[in-house]
């Protein structure tokens, strides 16, 4: 997993609440069997017009000063719905490597960490004024530092944020968590030894 | 000693290690994988060059891409086609036990692992999709995942999880003759909103839950997820063990016994307390529908469409207005007199032989109306057996509805049946996402009785009244 320890970047404002798993990607693009390549699919019905090519000229991600953004802020409960873990894929081929809410569903939130893509909870205040700022100043910029659990921009703003802490060691890291699970190998097989025979096979 | 919630029983019977700060190892009993998200998870584990650790812990099935049509047709799709072929290699590979889609017992996962016996009370039990919550009507931990996480089981049959915290939704009240385990699940989405839930495992209780039948538990706890809630629950009884026992991965003779005194000790424990508890009387319920984008926009069907000028917060205002011109609805208008043009009747929350009985019951002796085409897609291939034995098919066909080979089908429309634009649906599936049953599709949620009662009428429609 690719680290995340700072970040400064772009901030595209996605102004909706819940926006589901479906709507960040498609059914239709969960038939490939990699893992990259689905950020062009990224919000596919809001991105692109009927025709499946042209660009949405009405989409906030397609607004020119949104171009190259690597933060995303939305409104709550974002990624509800499906566990899909192609919704932190494509958001990260995308090119985001953050996702500031008010609230996640918890699917989403855990499948981002496990990808390097950090999502933030932010009071709902906070996320209007970064909201705002975002509609309001073009290029306008955030710095994300993950050591420090600080977002700052430009001119002074600064708020903390809290995440798990051995989530965030993880992610600071790069952790690859089935290795750490592997470590104690002993533990499981110890536990395995206890379990009753009948619920040990199954055999079509 | 403590009293203990059930899901705190579960939990901690299934803590392998924990340390403070960090996420507890939880071993997983059983891990249901399907062709939609596991190809990645076994790219993985060949990458890093991991074995599966407990292959005969796991079960794979074909579901969410097969074709409800004629299966001895080459299936067209070569992308669905390589996901099934991909899986199939993968789980031969790895020897994990596999229902493709030829196999008798194939179906949609979460009605499989019920109907086979295959998710039992007190387990952990955990599958890459986030409607797993269904397999908690047996008195399971069950919860859905992603790719990664699949990953992680397979390679170590444990997943690191985070506790998280405990609802009782109590429901009292008996449910009024024609309203059901649906409406009963739509109603509660609808009070405490598709974030509800969001961070807790729910356990239901109450009169109402007691009586449901077990389909009607799982309808309830499959739609867990579309209140936030990653795990619903309902404790293990009579009606639970009369259920499972003779199933066919059911424990067997002297296990069986030694399992029923093990699960009975499941239940919660009196003055066990819950983080938060939300109380609901069904006495008075009326059939719900979804009127929005979401399973939380619903309203009963003497409702009206409602007007987002009226809600209480910015938020909520502009989700609804949002969600009512995707939908083509107009403030004010009476929820029965919202026509449909498609009806279907299936999926993981109700595809169950319970469900299609109460729906043929509706279409017997009547005629789909000549404005909608109504297809019926089983949940498994024993539902659908079991269906035929009792003659629904026929039921169904001789009403002008199409009878169809298990999947999960017109739920997501990853397969070919799928909305057109515009097209609207009265729908038994689970979520009424923009785009969910084909771009620009327009879903209504709805339970079995009230799809089949859409379909004879061509608008939605209060089943009591038909
Ligand atoms: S029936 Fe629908 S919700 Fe259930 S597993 Fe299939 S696609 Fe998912």
């Amino acid at each position: 997993m690719e680290p995340f320890v700072k970040i400064t970047g772009i901030v595209a404002p996605l102004d909706r609440a819940n926006v589901d798993t479906d709507q960040i990607i498609p059914k239709q693009f969960l038939k490939r069997v990699e893992r990259t390549g689905f950020g062009e699919f990224l919000f596919y019905d809001w991105r692109y017009q009927s025709d499946g090519k042209t660009p949405n000229p009405d989409f906030v991600l397609n607004f020119p000063q949104y171009a190259g953004a690597s933060i995303l802020v939305a409104a709550k409960n974002f990624g509800s719905g499906s566990s899909r873990e192609h919704a932190p894929w494509a958001l990260m081929d995308y090119g985001f490597r953050a996702i500031l809410a008010p609230s996640f569903a918890d699917i989403f939130y855990n499948n981002c960490f496990k990808n390097g893509l950090l999502p933030i909870k932010l009071p709902e205040e906070t996320i209007r004024t970064i909201m705002d700022n975002a509609v309001n100043q073009r290029g306008f910029e955030l710095t994300i530092d993950l050591e420090n659990n600080r977002i700052m921009d430009k001119k002074g703003f600064v708020v903390e944020f809290d995440v798990n802490p051995f989530r965030r060691y993880c992610l600071l890291n790069g952790l690859d968590d089935i290795g750490l699970t592997l470590q104690h190998s002993d533990d499981i097989a110890a536990y395995e030894s206890k379990r009753p025979t009948w619920m040990c096979g199954i055999t079509l | 000693m403590k009293q203990k919630t059930m899901f705190e029983k579960i939990w901690d019977a299934h803590v392998v290690r924990s340390e403070a700060g960090k996420p507890a190892i939880l071993y997983i009993d059983l891990h249901l994988v399907h062709e939609v998200t596991s190809a990645q998870a076994f790219d993985g584990l060949r990458m890093t060059g991991r074995k599966v650790r407990r292959p005969n812990l796991t079960v794979a099935t074909m579901d969410h891409n097969v074709p409800t049509t004629d299966r001895s047709a080459p299936i067209k799709d070569p992308i669905s086609k390589k996901q099934m072929d991909v899986l199939a290699a993968n789980c031969m590979e790895f020897g994990i036990p596999l229902f493709d889609l030829h196999h008798k017992l194939q179906g949609v996962v979460h009605i499989i692992g019920p109907e086979l016996g295959l998710s039992q009370p007190g387990m952990t039990i955990v599958c890459g999709d986030s409607h797993t919550a269904t397999h908690g009507a047996m008195g399971a931990l069950a919860f859905g995942i992603g790719t990664s996480e699949v990953e992680h089981v397979l390679a170590t049959q444990c997943l690191q999880q985070l506790k998280p915290k405990t609802m009782r939704i109590n429901v009292q009240g008996s449910l009024p003759t024609g309203v059901t385990a649906k409406d009963m699940i739509l109603s509660i989405i609808g009070r405490i909103g598709t974030d509800g839930a969001t961070g807790y495992a729910v356990e239901y209780t109450g009169e109402a839950m007691r009586n449901l039948s077990m389909e009607g538990r799982m309808t309830v706890c499959n739609m867990s997820i579309e209140a936030g809630a990653r795990a619903g629950m309902v404790a293990p009884d009579e009606t639970t063990f009369a259920y499972l026992k003779g199933k066919p991965y059911a424990p067997k003779g002297a296990d069986w016994d030694e399992a029923v005194n093990k699960w009975k000790m499941l239940a919660t424990d009196p003055g066990a307390e819950f983080d938060t508890t939300v109380e609901i009387d069904v006495s008075r319920l009326e059939p719900y529908v979804t009127w929005g984008t979401n399973p939380g926009q619903v309203a009963p069907i003497s409702g009206r469409v409602p007007d987002p000028e009226t809600f209480a917060n910015e938020t909520d205002r502009r989700a609804a207005k949002a969600a009512l011109e995707y939908m083509g609805l107009v403030p004010g208008t009476p929820i029965n007199e919202v026509k449909v043009d498609r009806v279907f009747i299936g999926s993981c929350t109700n595809g169950r032989i319970e469900d299609l009985r109460a729906a043929s019951k509706i279409v017997k002796g009547r005629k789909v109306s000549p404005n909608v085409s109504a297809i019926v897609v089983p949940g498994s291939g024993e539902v659908k057996r079991q269906a035929e034995a009792e003659g629904l098919d026929r039921i169904f066909i001789a009403s002008g509805m199409e009878w169809r080979e298990a999947g999960c089908s017109m739920c997501l429309g990853m397969n070919p049946d799928i909305l057109q634009p515009g097209e609207r649906c009265a729908s038994t599936s689970n979520r009424n996402f923009e785009g969910r049953q084909g771009k620009g599709g327009r879903t209504h949620l709805v339970s079995p009785e009230m799809a089949a009662a859409a379909a004879i009428t061509g608008h939605l429609t209060d089943v009591r009244q038909l």
